[in-house]
């Protein structure tokens, strides 16, 4: 089995709403040196194979077909 | 023309859709499960209703972008049949790719419920012609993620093509949408995307019926 984790941000020069809330609370609470933040999500994905490659490849399509949308994300996937 | 209603779980404005469908048509849409694999030959539009559907989990319309009706959508998209999606239906279609760009938390990061003015920004789509040209409407908006956004290139292509139908007056802008977009078509003319809710204004009893000729026109009961 291997584990593995896809991260999804959003691309440069998207606008991020909820990241520029946070950094304001940051902001608020004290944190004053707090240059920007980028909001994004993570999956821990679980894969039958032990055969590494193979993961890498799988992992590339379920981001592109699913976890990121391309228009407005990146990814990066990552074996643990 | 025959139009039906694509029915997935979390949706909630399917009932008011069915009401307003049924009401300018005279015939009650058919209802298409998520499930269903195949659409009927005979049915000319296909409306995706709003909603939350599979409860905006991971983005908003992207499960539901994925089941299988909408293969099928898809293809009847591709030979020409009429598709609506109307607030979380254009967040699934942008989705399946049936239309360009991603809806974003909106800029205000609140969810707006209020009515909007949008201006006809192509009354020559088949949505469209039964408004004139720059028409200024009323419409309801309802919804958290309706910031429209897409790329430069995209964006320039979808104004030189006239693909925006419909565009927020810019004082009631609710969200940040580029370009004030509130709806689009594709390239070919027949599938639209908008967020704001013209089911909710089609009668007397809604306060207006400003959003009655988009249906007619949908359905082809006006004179192009």
């Amino acid at each position: 089995m291997i584990k593995a984790r896809v991260t999804v941000t959003l691309k440069n020069g998207v606008l991020d709403p909820q990241g520029k809330a946070i950094e304001h609370a940051l902001d608020g609470l004290g944190f004053s040196g707090v240059g920007q933040v980028r909001q994004g999500k993570v999956f821990d994905i679980v894969l039958e194979t032990s055969d590494r490659a193979e993961a890498e490849a799988e992992l590339k399509a379920m981001a592109e077909k699913l976890l990121a949308n391309m228009v407005i994300e990146d990814f990066t996937v990552e074996v643990l | 023309m025959k139009a039906a209603v694509i029915l997935l779980p979390g949706l909630n404005r399917d009932r008011d859709m069915i009401a307003a469908l049924t009401k300018i048509s005279g015939q009650a849409p058919q209802t298409i499960w998520q499930t269903e694999t195949s659409i009927d030959d005979d049915i000319d539009l296909i409306v995706i209703p709003g909603g939350f559907s599979y409860g905006d989990y991971l983005r908003c319309g992207a499960i539901a972008a994925r089941m299988p009706v909408m293969r099928a959508v898809r293809e009847k998209a591709e030979k020409g049949t009429r598709v609506i999606g109307v607030c979380n239906g254009f967040q699934i279609l942008l989705e399946t790719g049936l239309l360009p760009g991603a809806l974003m938390r909106n800029a205000s990061l609140k969810f707006v419920c209020r009515e909007v003015n949008l201006e006809v920004a192509n009354s020559g789509t088949a949505f469209t012609q039964g408004y004139s040209q720059g028409q200024i409407i009323r419409c309801p908006v309802a919804h958290h993620d309706g910031n429209y956004f897409t790329d430069p290139d995209t964006l320039a292509s979808l104004e030189a093509n006239r693909q925006v139908a419909f565009r927020y007056t810019p004082d009631t802008n609710p969200n940040g949408s580029l370009n004030n977009i509130a709806g689009i078509v594709n390239t070919a003319g027949n599938v639209l995307g908008m967020m704001p809710h013209p089911e909710n204004l089609i009668e007397a009893a809604h306060g207006g019926s400003d959003g009655r000729a988009l249906f007619e026109s949908a359905l082809g009961l006006v004179d192009a």
